[in-house]
C-alpha cells in the first residue's frame, strides 16, 4: 500500500464529466448540418461568408487576449459559436469585409469589452449583426434566390465587393441565375410588402432565400434536440420562445386571417427557429431560473411577432433577442426560486 | 415501469443521477474484520459534548465494558471495542485534519471477544423516558454519517406530536452498500429498531423508504415485517440526495421542513436504518455500540466489501484488509459526494463512517472557467436555491448578502452543483467557507 501521498479536497469528490469547452464544442457540431446545407442551398458564397466570419471571430478574441496579457480563450470554443452564427444570420451574399468588421465588433465590444465568456450581456453575434444592421442596411437586406444556377462555381458578385465599397446591385445577376419559383426576397419580405404567402411545409424543409443559415428548421431542430437530450441546453428557452411566438401569431391572425399569416408561417419563416435554438439560448445572457427562462421566451416570442406585424421591418428576431438579454437580469431577480422550506410566497 | 407508475411513483423531481458503483460490493455479504494491534476510540466521535474517559491507562478493559460516560444529554458514552488493555489517553488524528483526545487499547490477542457485558432488558416495560435513557446508554448515534446522538432526537419537544417515523433506506451516495447489506442481512433487527423507535415517539406508524436499486432490501423487509401494521416499506425511485432527510420526507409525505426547523416541526422523525438496526440488535440485551458496518470500495481496493469493522480500528488497517493498491489518489470516509477525504491513514474509523473509498485517476487541476450561468445547478439544487447567483457573491466576498438574500444557510452541501458545473466551479467549497466566514462574524458581533 502506497503510504506517501494522498490528495485531501473537499467534497464532492466526483463530476458529472460536462465542461465548457465540451459544451461549446458540441453546439458547434450541432451547427455544422445547417451550414452544409446554407452552403448547399447559397454556394460557395454562403461557404466563404462562414469561414470568413468565424475566422475574424476567433482572430479577434485571440489578439484581445494577447494584448490584455492573458493566456488565450479561444480554446473554449464559444467564439467558435459566436463566429458560425454571425455567418448564418448574414444573406449568403454578403460583403466579406463587411462580414469581418461585423466580426470585430461582435467580438471585441460585444463579448471581450465585458470580460469575456460568461460576462457579456447579449449575445455577441447579434451585437455584430444589430451592428451591421446599422451600418450596412442595403447590404444586410440584400437576399439572393435559394438553388442559383452556377453557385457552386461562382461566387455571388456582393461577396468580393472592394473593402470601404458598396456591394454592386444584385438584381440583374438574380435575374440571370434564378430558378423557377426562387426570387430572392424572403418569404417574410414577400408576405409583409406584397401580400404573397409562401406554403408553411416547404419552409420547414428550408427551401427558401434568406439569411445564410436560417433557413432550415428541420436540421435547426435536429441540433437542438441533439444538445438538449446531450443535456447541454437547457429546452424551456426554445420551446417558450416559439410556443409564444406561435400563440401571440394565432392571436393575430385570428383577429384578422386576411391581414395576419398563419402561426406556421410565423414559426417557419424568417430567423426565429435560428434565433430561438441556437442564439436565445446564450446561457450567458439568459436568466438561469426556471421561471425566468419561460418569461424571456414567451416574451421574445411576442415581441419578435410585434415587431413583424406592426412594425417597419420584415422580421424582428434579432431586437427580441437583444431585448430579452437585455431584460434578463430583471427577470432573474423578480423570479428567484422558493427554497424548499420557506414560506410560500405571494404573488410573483 | 409503466408510464402511470413513472409519473405517480414517489421520487425526488431535483437531484442528479450520480453513477452508482454499487455493483463492486452490494451482493458482498458482511464480513467481519479481525481485531487491529491498536484501538483508537476518539471520545468525539458524534455531535455534540465529548465523552468524558472513566478508565485510565494501564487498565483491562470488557469487550462492550462503558470507557467513557456521556457528558450531559447531548453525548453519548463509549464502549470498549476489544477486550484489552487502555496503553494511554492521548491525541489522536481525526476525520478533520485535526488532533482530538482518544483512548489507545491494545486488544488481547488471545481473549474470546465474545461480548459478555449486559443484561437483558424488556422494552415493554419502559415509559418513553426510560427508552430514551437507555438509547443514550447504548452509545448510538446517526449512523448514515451525521452522527448525531439517537436519544437526542427520540425527546419530542414540548407541544409537538410525531404521527410519522421515516426510516432513510435510500443510501442514495454511490459505491455505499452497508445500509443496503444491513437490510438484507438484519430486516428484523431494523424493524424492531423501529418499533422502539416508535414506541418512544409515540408514532403511530413508520415508513421506510427504500430506493429501488435494493428491491431484494425491499424484499426482505417485507418479508421479516409479514403482515404486521404500522410499519410500511416503500420503494422510491432512485436518485441523489434522496437521502438527505429533508428529501425524503418531500418525497414519502409531501411535507417540508420549515426552514430552520427540524422534522419534529412537522410532526415527524427520521432514523437511518443502520442506527435503527443497532438500537434493535443492542437495547434489548442493554449492551454499547462497538462495531458498525463499513463499505470499502472504489477502484483503489482489490478486496472491495461490507466489512463489520470494530469501531477505532485505523484506516490503515481497514484498507491494508481491503488490498488498497497504489493507484490511489485519495481516501474518502462516508461517499463520493458528501464524504470527507482524509490526509492521514491513521485516522480511525468512527460512528458515523459509512464507507472508505479509495479513489483513482482524479482529474486534478481541472481548468476552472467562469460561470456561464448554464443553470444546470439552479434547475437541479435540491433545495431550490441559486448556486449560481451565490458562486458569484461568494467570489465577491459578499458572504452576508448570500446568507440574507439567497437563502446561504439552507444549502445542505449534497454537492449536486459543483457535480453538474461545467465550468468547474468548486461552489460547496465557496458556501463552505461563506457560511464559516458569517459565523465568525457573528461571533465576532
Amino acid at each position: 500500500m502506497k503510504t506517501t501521498v494522498i490528495e485531501v479536497s473537499t467534497s464532492p469528490h466526483l463530476h458529472s464529466g460536462h465542461s465548457v469547452d465540451v459544451i461549446m464544442r458540441n453546439v458547434v457540431y450541432a451547427l455544422l448540418p445547417v451550414c452544409a446545407y446554407a452552403v448547399w442551398l447559397f454556394g460557395i458564397s454562403a461557404l466563404a461568408l462562414i469561414v470568413t466570419t468565424t475566422a475574424a471571430c476567433v482572430l479577434t478574441e485571440h489578439v484581445i487576449c494577447r494584448i490584455s496579457n492573458k493566456p488565450t480563450s479561444v480554446g473554449d470554443f464559444s467564439v467558435v459559436i459566436t463566429g458560425v452564427l454571425l455567418g448564418l444570420v448574414l444573406p449568403p451574399g454578403f460583403p466579406l469585409w463587411m462580414a469581418v468588421v461585423g466580426s470585430i465588433i461582435a467580438v471585441a465590444p460585444g463579448k471581450m469589452l465585458f470580460g469575456g465568456l460568461g460576462f457579456n450581456a447579449f449575445n455577441p453575434a447579434l451585437v455584430g449583426r444589430a451592428f451591421l444592421q446599422a451600418a450596412f442596411p442595403v447590404a444586410i437586406t440584400s437576399y439572393t434566390p435559394a438553388l442559383a444556377l452556377h453557385r457552386f462555381t461562382g461566387l455571388i458578385p456582393s461577396t468580393l465587393a472592394f473593402p470601404l465599397m458598396k456591394a454592386p446591385p444584385l438584381a440583374e445577376w438574380i435575374a440571370r441565375v434564378r430558378i423557377d419559383a426562387f426570387s430572392g426576397a424572403t418569404p417574410l419580405m414577400l408576405q409583409k410588402f406584397e401580400h404573397v404567402s409562401s406554403d408553411p411545409w416547404t419552409l420547414f424543409w428550408g427551401q427558401r432565400a434568406g439569411s445564410a443559415g436560417e433557413s432550415s428548421a428541420l436540421l435547426i431542430l435536429l441540433g437542438g434536440a441533439y444538445l438538449v437530450a446531450r443535456k447541454m441546453m437547457d429546452w424551456r428557452i426554445p420551446v417558450a420562445m416559439l410556443s409564444g411566438a406561435f400563440f401571440f401569431g394565432a392571436l393575430f391572425h385570428a383577429a384578422r386571417p386576411d391581414l395576419y399569416p398563419s402561426p406556421w408561417f410565423v414559426l417557419f419563416t424568417g430567423g426565429l427557429m435560428l434565433g430561438a435554438v441556437f442564439m436565445a439560448t446564450d446561457p450567458v445572457a439568459s436568466p438561469v431560473t426556471p421561471l425566468g427562462m419561460w418569461i424571456y421566451g414567451i416574451l421574445m416570442g411576442l415581441i419578435t411577432v410585434l415587431i413583424r406585424f406592426l412594425g417597419g421591418l420584415a422580421e424582428g428576431v434579432m431586437y427580441a433577442i437583444l431585448l430579452g438579454n437585455a431584460l434578463s437580469p430583471l427577470i432573474d431577480k423578480i423570479t428567484q426560486p422558493r427554497p424548499y422550506g420557506a414560506p410560500k410566497k405571494v404573488g410573483l | 415501469m409503466g408510464v402511470l407508475e413513472l409519473i405517480s411513483g414517489k421520487r425526488l423531481w431535483r437531484g442528479v443521477h450520480v453513477p452508482e458503483h454499487k455493483e463492486q460490493t452490494c451482493r458482498l455479504p458482511i464480513r467481519r474484520l479481525p481485531f487491529p494491534p491498536m484501538l483508537v476510540v476518539p471520545l468525539s466521535q458524534h455531535t455534540g459534548a465529548p465523552a468524558k474517559p472513566i478508565v485510565r491507562e494501564g487498565q483491562e478493559v470488557v469487550r462492550g465494558e462503558p470507557i467513557a460516560q456521556a457528558d450531559g444529554f447531548v453525548s453519548v458514552p463509549m464502549h470498549a471495542p476489544a477486550t484489552g488493555r487502555v496503553e494511554r489517553i492521548a491525541l489522536a488524528p481525526s476525520a478533520r485534519g485535526d488532533l482530538t483526545p482518544a483512548i489507545f487499547i491494545r486488544p488481547y490477542a488471545s481473549a474470546s471477544q465474545e461480548v459478555l457485558y449486559g443484561a437483558p432488558q424488556d422494552i415493554e416495560q419502559m415509559t418513553p423516558e426510560q427508552v430514551i435513557l437507555a438509547v443514550q446508554a447504548t452509545g448510538v448515534v446517526g449512523l448514515g454519517g451525521a452522527a448525531f446522538p439517537t436519544h437526542v432526537k427520540l425527546k419530542v419537544p414540548e407541544g409537538k406530536t410525531i404521527d410519522t417515523i421515516v426510516v432513510n433506506g435510500c443510501e442514495c451516495e454511490p459505491y455505499l452498500t452497508s445500509d443496503h447489506r444491513v437490510m438484507v442481512e438484519y430486516p428484523a433487527a431494523v424493524l424492531h429498531g423501529a418499533r422502539v423507535v416508535m414506541r418512544a415517539m409515540g408514532a403511530p406508524r413508520a415508513i421506510v423508504g427504500v430506493e429501488d436499486n435494493k428491491m431484494d432490501a425491499v424484499e426482505a423487509l417485507n418479508k421479516a415485517n409479514g403482515a404486521a401494521a404500522g410499519i410500511s416499506i416503500v420503494p422510491v425511485a432512485a436518485k441523489y440526495p434522496q437521502g438527505a432527510e429533508k428529501m425524503l420526507i418531500k418525497v414519502l409525505l409531501n411535507r417540508e421542513i420549515p426552514t430552520g426547523g427540524l422534522p419534529s416541526d412537522i410532526g415527524v422523525g427520521v432514523f437511518n436504518v443502520a442506527t435503527l438496526a443497532q438500537i434493535g440488535e443492542l437495547l434489548p440485551r442493554r449492551q454499547g455500540l462497538i462495531e458498525r458496518v463499513v463499505t470499502v470500495s472504489g477502484p483503489g481496493v482489490n478486496k472491495p466489501g461490507n466489512y463489520l469493522v470494530p469501531l477505532g480500528a485505523p484506516v490503515r488497517w481497514v484498507l491494508e484488509h481491503a488490498e488498497c493498491t497504489d493507484l490511489a489518489s485519495s481516501v474518502i470516509l462516508g461517499g463520493p459526494m458528501m464524504g470527507a477525504a482524509i490526509g492521514s491513514f491513521d485516522v480511525p474509523v468512527t460512528k458515523g463512517v459509512t464507507g472508505i473509498l479509495v479513489l483513482t485517476d482524479r482529474e486534478w487541476n481541472q481548468r476552472i472557467y467562469p460561470c456561464i450561468h448554464c443553470a444546470s445547478c439552479v434547475t437541479i439544487c435540491p433545495m431550490h436555491l441559486n448556486p449560481s447567483q451565490l458562486g458569484m457573491l461568494a467570489r465577491k466576498e459578499r458572504y452576508e448578502e448570500m446568507a440574507a438574500e439567497y437563502h446561504l444557510n439552507d444549502c445542505f452541501e449534497c454537492g449536486c452543483c459543483s457535480y453538474v458545473c461545467p465550468s468547474h466551479i468548486p461552489l460547496v467549497q465557496y458556501f463552505r467557507v461563506a457560511k464559516q466566514a458569517n459565523r465568525k462574524a457573528k461571533a465576532r458581533a
